[in-house]
């Protein structure tokens, strides 16, 4: 599904990510976690080919394509999805008109028809009651007047009307409260296949409860430093990162 | 005073054609139009025309067009419907002839010509014009719809009229709509004078859908009485050069304004929106938003006075002006001035100058929708605000498609409105 191969990016003169290298197969759930400012959701933004960022050195591949030489779109309509840790708001803009819009582009994309008007709103009853999202939404502008959970949620809603092959939850649990951690967990498990893969960013093992990952990753400084099973996530909530940092620090003397 | 001397001459030469292709209440004022016209003279390249050089505009001589269409306006035959008894929808010609004191009494008298501006130009060499009447407490429901069509194959100078009077608690929604088939040079005047008697109210839209060679000098002068409600929106879509002056006179307490604009502009076009708003009497409210996207090589500006008189106590008063440059190139000039002599009142006004909101943008890239695409999204639900407070419908949503196909680059082909069959 995707490849990352020695992955340097930066933001101005500043090296951001040095050298990261990931394996995700596809019905993998990987969870990357790291210390504030580690760089991952830098590392989600140059995957979804944010403008902000340049990409010095590597490679990735996503389904078999250069990823790299993409438009943030075409990455979209491919099958990658990025649920911001913090979504923009876009006065003006109503929701429905946006996932209509944003339906629509990724269908011509892949050649198809637009979804005519009543099988777009029978598909936005559905995946609204996925994550329970109330139908006043949608006529609202997109993430306008919503709270932080609300954003979160909508945030989910999105990639199961979008249907992607590849999601990124970056920090999706902050701002969510227990039942909605619950909820849009249970949504993001519902959705996932033996095709699909999801990448969770997050400091907690409270969100892994739900959404069970095969491979836990720890990002620091730009690089992936420690990469093992589940049982990881449980040993930092305990131990928290120093340990590892200094074995790392150690390791490059 | 070079470029008037053209037209003062033009008109001493020309004075009886230009009478006798006229009416005897429109003659009535050239003498004085042209005094003023040589006192005060054509706006000059400064202070309030600072960069919208609109005397440069009539440098080109322009001559006179005498043998000019009819202009066809008859409350009897109006299209689409019946009005009420007792409103007018007549040329001014027709008007003064069935009622020569009712149009008197109104004609030529809002509109100032005692500064540098259009006014007197225009009342020197107008013609004819539009006269609307609505009785006392008198409803016209559906809206009246004046088009001007510009189409000639020689440029020349229009001189076009407009005198509107709302009795007494009559209410009116007239929309004003300006097209030019021309390919060619052309230049506008166009003064509106509007009378808003007590209680009255007014919904009064103006749209420019006219060509790059196009100049127009527009002047609207609004006089509103105690407890009137008047709603504006000025609508630039497609133009060359545009210089709108509005102004408003709050004269009785009571009176409510609100005054609106949109305006989108590319290539090397140019719309400068004057706005003056004077709070003469207390307890009255005015709010103004004017939005701009300027893309290409374009210029815009924004120029909004607010007068509160000293005994003009519980003026409520906001403006808001907002603006996207889209390219690096577009400029935007923008400047409130409110000059406050009461002390109990509420101001408020702000103005903005940016671009396209970059995450906005990113974020729904994110989500599939094209660059492209998400900036006119953008730009559509930023110019939205502005069309979204029209209260005629149709207009409303006429207004919301012609501002997406506008900004899709699609709007210098025919729409096929019949306007020129
Ligand atoms: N646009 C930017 N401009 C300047 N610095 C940036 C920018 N984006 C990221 N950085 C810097 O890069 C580093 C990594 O940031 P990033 O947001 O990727 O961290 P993170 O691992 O997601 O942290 P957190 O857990 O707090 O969300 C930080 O030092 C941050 O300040
Ligand atoms: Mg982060």
């Amino acid at each position: 599904m995707l490849t990352i191969e020695n992955l340097h990016a930066n933001v101005g003169d500043k090296e951001i990510l040095r050298g990261i290298n990931l394996q995700v197969n596809p019905g993998e759930v990987h969870a990357i976690m790291g210390p504030n400012g580690s760089g991952k959701s830098t590392m989600s933004n140059v995957l979804v080919g944010h403008p902000g960022y340049t990409v010095t050195e590597g490679k990735v591949t996503f389904l078999g394509r250069d990823l790299l030489s993409l438009p943030a779109e075409n990455r979209s309509h491919m099958g990658m999805f990025l649920s911001f840790q913090y979504p923009v708001e876009i006065p003006g803009v109503s929701m429905t008109n946006f996932m209509r819009t944003a339906i629509n582009e990724k269908r011509k994309f892949l050649g198809q028809e637009p979804l005519s008007p009543s099988d777009f709103l029978k598909m936005v009853k559905a995946k609204r009651d996925l994550v329970k999202l109330d139908a006043k939404f949608m006529n609202r502008a997109v993430n306008e007047g919503f709270s932080g959970g609300e954003k979160k949620r909508n945030e989910i809603f999105q990639m199961a009307m979008l249907e992607q092959k590849l999601s990124i939850l970056d920090e999706t649990d902050s701002g969510l409260d227990i039942d909605a951690l619950r909820i849009v967990a249970e949504g993001v498990n519902k959705l996932k296949t033996p095709e699909t893969s999801v990448i969770v960013i997050t400091h907690y093992q409270r969100l892994l409860d739900y959404i069970k990952p095969d491979i836990v990753h720890v990002l620091y400084h730009g690089r992936i430093i420690k990469t093992a099973g589940p049982e990881l996530a449980l040993e930092l909530e305990e131990r928290g990162y120093d340990w590892l940092i200094k074995e790392y620090e150690d390791s490059e003397k | 005073m070079q470029t008037e001397k053209i037209y003062t001459d033009l008109f001493v030469q020309n004075r009886q054609m230009v009478d006798d292709g006229s009416c005897q209440v429109l003659n009535s004022q050239r003498q004085q139009a042209l005094e003023a016209l040589e006192q005060y003279g054509l706006p000059v390249h400064q202070e309030e025309y600072l960069h919208t050089d609109v005397s440069q505009w009539f440098q080109p001589d322009w001559g006179l067009n005498i043998q000019r269409h009819k202009i066809q306006a008859d409350s009897v035959r109006i299209q689409h419907g019946t009005l009420p008894e007792g409103v007018v929808v007549e040329t001014l010609e027709k008007a003064s002839a069935q009622n020569p004191a009712l149009v008197e009494k109104y004609y030529n008298r809002l509109a100032d010509m005692k500064r540098p501006g259009i006014a007197a130009i225009n009342a020197m060499f107008c013609q004819d014009g539009v006269f609307i009447y609505v009785p006392k407490n008198t409803v016209v429901e559906q809206p009246v719809q004046l088009v001007s069509l510009l189409q000639s194959p020689v440029s020349m100078m229009v001189n076009r009229r407009i005198l509107v009077v709302l009795e007494q608690g009559a209410s009116l929604s007239l929309v004003m709509t300006d097209h030019s088939g021309a390919q060619n040079p052309m230049l506008a005047t166009q003064v509106t004078e509007v009378f808003v008697g007590a209680g009255a109210t007014l919904r009064l839209y103006e749209m420019e859908e006219t060509g790059v060679q196009n100049l127009r000098a527009a002047e609207t002068f609004v006089l509103q009485q105690a407890d009137s409600n008047v709603q504006m929106g000025c609508f630039t879509l497609t133009n060359g050069k545009t210089r709108n002056s509005t102004f408003v006179t709050l004269a009785e307490p009571g009176a409510n304004l609100q005054l609106d604009g949109a305006v989108v502009t590319d290539r090397n076009q140019h719309v400068d929106n004057f706005t003056s708003v004077d709070h003469k009497a207390g307890n009255c409210t005015s709010s103004e938003l004017y939005k701009y996207v300027l893309d290409d090589e374009s210029t815009g500006n924004f120029y909004g006075k607010v007068l509160v008189r000293p005994d003009s106590q519980h003026t409520a008063s906001a403006q808001t002006n907002r603006n996207i440059c889209v390219s690096k190139k577009a400029r935007m000039w923008t400047q409130p001035q409110l000059e406050i002599y009461a002390d109990d009142v509420k101001c408020s006004h702000g103005a903005t100058v940016g671009q396209l909101d970059e995450q906005a943008l990113f974020y729904m890239r994110q989500r599939g929708i094209p660059y492209v695409e998400a900036r006119m999204l953008l730009m559509q639900a930023f110019l939205n605000e502005v069309t979204d407070r029209v209260q005629v419908e149709l207009l409303r949503e006429r207004l919301h498609l012609l501002v997406e196909k506008r900004l899709r680059g699609e709007l210098n082909q025919c729409q096929n409105c019949g306007a020129c069959k």
